[in-house]
């Protein structure tokens, strides 16, 4: 998931009537579901909004890597710990697919990494939570994960060709992951009262913050509306969000968990359940820079490429002698 | 009436080595996740892990096996205390940077993998049948080493003089893996291991031409450290120890 508040234009989309020859042939094949592929023409603000996503999905991706991390080498099995690192793995992969499909909009990864370590590019304000015990490995896989795809699914549909398949391979190992998050959560709530606990504690915590994933409500943005005229943003805030409360509060209720919302109630009329009001206040810190790790994020993820300079310097140096020989020898 | 099962001492202890080598590897190595000099490592480091915890899987289980007091992978793994591992020292020095991970890699998977090879002619059908499934998975580990240590030895003056740093610190630890003790001798007298001397110098050989080509230099008179296989390990695995079964110690008896 994971891309919230993108900016787009900031003006509200044209109609066809109002656009230049190019501009409409373009809206017209998105309105048709056509795939817009890398060397097409393109509007530069879809241009620039796509990359803006992707490069935020991206390192969503990245950044998400260090809060589970952060239990690899205590998970409690040789299969939990396994099971995890393949997680995590899969995020890494995930990141990778999704700089590749930003690249193919003319941005190197490069670039996208210095963004984000200048604190230019935002990754989803979730990771700026601390997982505190092992219970919130299975709270991320259930809730994080779980509203990840909610995001993703139909984002499988977005009018971008490699954003789209990139989403398409994604989702399926996204289910995994919430599915290996809810049981690492059964397990806890049918053990011992301490472990029941510490899963209750989990939901206590990542359950205003796992709501926020899905961004403000519609009425705050201003640029929703041009992103779902391009398609590549399908469904807006709320109504992801609602999908994801009402798939994941009978789940939590299996479970023997209690969601906290003294206000969540089940409406008939709507079919849906209704929730209390989420702080917004806290959201808007967060992506600010003052959420409870944001700092330790983008510390860890600096260190790892100042770190790693001499690394990749090297192994570019090695190639530049390998070809040099190689053309000597010629 | 009850008989009472002799354990086979010196299988037990072959089954521990292989399996606390790759499980206190894993460990290491899993630490980097999220925090590798390129996405491309952390995916590749992932796999290694990946690979060892599977393995440390099947040797374990194997040793709870071989004891027959019903302890399973879990157990051993997470329930032993420092005195009762049985990994090299090698396996346990810290990650240092990334140039030491990747040396402590290569000094590892260059005696593993043959090991594994001599191993799946083992006369214990068992034994014989996890070396045959892990050989594959370590001669993919030895390939990635051997050419990252190439690539980078012989890459800039700084990739170079942090290699040469880490295989100076780590080469008297790569001793210990060949190094043959009665456990060894006895085994490889009943034809359920190889003779550990001569792993040993198929190894020497192996890394020496491949220092060659790395432009590196091993230390040449190195005295060996030794003593994990014994059970007499550095400070540093009662550190791993704590991190790993941390959960399993706070809370026993619970399962996960």
């Amino acid at each position: 998931m994971y891309a919230q508040m993108v900016k787009s234009t900031g003006e509200r989309p044209k109609t066809l009537d109002e656009m230049a020859p190019d501009e409409r042939a373009f809206q017209m094949r998105v309105d048709a579901d056509i795939k817009i592929e890398p060397k097409e023409w393109m509007p530069e603000g879809y241009r620039k909004t796509l990359i803006r996503q992707i490069s935020q999905h991206a390192h969503s991706e990245i950044v998400g890597q260090l809060p589970e991390g952060n239990w690899i080498t205590r998970a409690p099995t040789l299969d939990r710990k396994a099971i995890l690192i393949a997680k995590v793995q899969d995020e890494a992969g995930h990141g990778l697919y999704l700089y590749c499909a930003a690249e193919t909009l003319g941005v190197s990864r490069d670039e996208m990494t210095e963004q984000l370590l200048a604190g230019k590019a935002k990754y989803s304000s979730i990771f700026n939570y601390p997982t505190l015990t092992w219970a919130d490995i299975g709270a991320i896989g259930w809730l994080v994960d779980g509203a990840a795809i909610m995001n993703q699914v139909q984002l499988q549909k977005c009018s971008y060709g490699p954003y789209s398949r990139a989403m398409v391979r994604i989702c399926k190992e996204e289910s995994f992951h919430q599915r290996q998050g809810y049981d690492i959560m059964m397990k806890l709530c049918a053990g011992t009262a301490e472990q029941k606990a510490m899963a209750q504690d989990a939901l206590d915590r990542w359950w205003h913050p796992s709501l926020m994933m899905f961004g403000p409500p519609d009425g705050d943005s201003v640029h929703s509306a041009q992103s779902m005229a391009w398609k590549i943003k399908p469904m807006s805030n709320d109504e992801l969000r609602q999908k994801f409360v009402d798939q994941t509060v009978p789940q939590a209720d299996y479970l023997g968990l209690k969601v906290p919302d003294p206000e969540l109630k089940w409406n008939e009329a709507r079919k849906g359940y209704d929730f209390g009001a989420i702080d917004w206040n806290e959201f808007h810190e967060v992506l600010k820079g003052n959420g409870p790790c944001n700092k330790e994020r983008l510390e860890a993820r600096q260190k790892a490429w100042d770190d790693g300079q001499w690394f990749r310097d090297g192994l570019m140096a090695h190639a530049r002698k390998k070809n040099a020989r190689k053309m000597a020898a010629e | 009436m009850t008989t009472a099962i002799k354990t086979d001492t010196a299988l037990f202890d072959l089954a521990l080595r292989m399996g606390d080598n790759a499980l206190i590897l894993a460990q290491r190595v899993g630490a980097w996740c999220g925090h590798a000099p390129a996405l491309e490592e952390d995916i590749a480091l992932a796999n290694v892990a990946l690979d060892l915890i599977g393995q440390a899987k099947m040797w374990l289980s194997l040793a709870g096996e071989i004891e027959g007091k019903g302890r399973s992978a879990d157990d051993l793994a997470f329930l032993r205390d420092a005195r009762q591992y049985r990994n090299a020292l090698l396996v346990e020095q810290p990650n240092g940077d990334f140039a030491h991970t990747l040396m402590r890699q290569f000094l590892f998977d260059a005696w593993h993998h043959p090991m594994l090879v001599a191993l799946k002619s083992s006369a214990d059908k068992r034994v014989a049948d996890i070396a045959g499934k892990a050989e594959k998975e370590a001669r993919y580990h030895l390939e990635r080493s051997e050419d990252l240590i190439i690539r980078l030895g012989d890459g800039t003056e700084e990739s170079r003089q942090r290699m040469q740093t880490a295989l100076g610190a780590l080469y008297p630890f790569a001793g210990e893996l060949s190094a043959a003790d009665a456990v060894d001798a006895d085994l490889a007298a009943r034809k359920i291991a190889p003779d550990l001397g001569d792993i040993g110098k198929g190894c020497a050989a192996y890394l020496k031409g491949v220092f060659a080509d790395a432009t590196l230099n091993a230390p040449e008179s190195a005295a060996v450290r030794k003593g994990g296989k014994q059970g007499l390990h550095s400070e540093h695995l009662g550190y791993i120890l704590a991190d790993m079964q941390f959960l399993q110690r706070a809370y026993p008896g619970a399962t996960w």
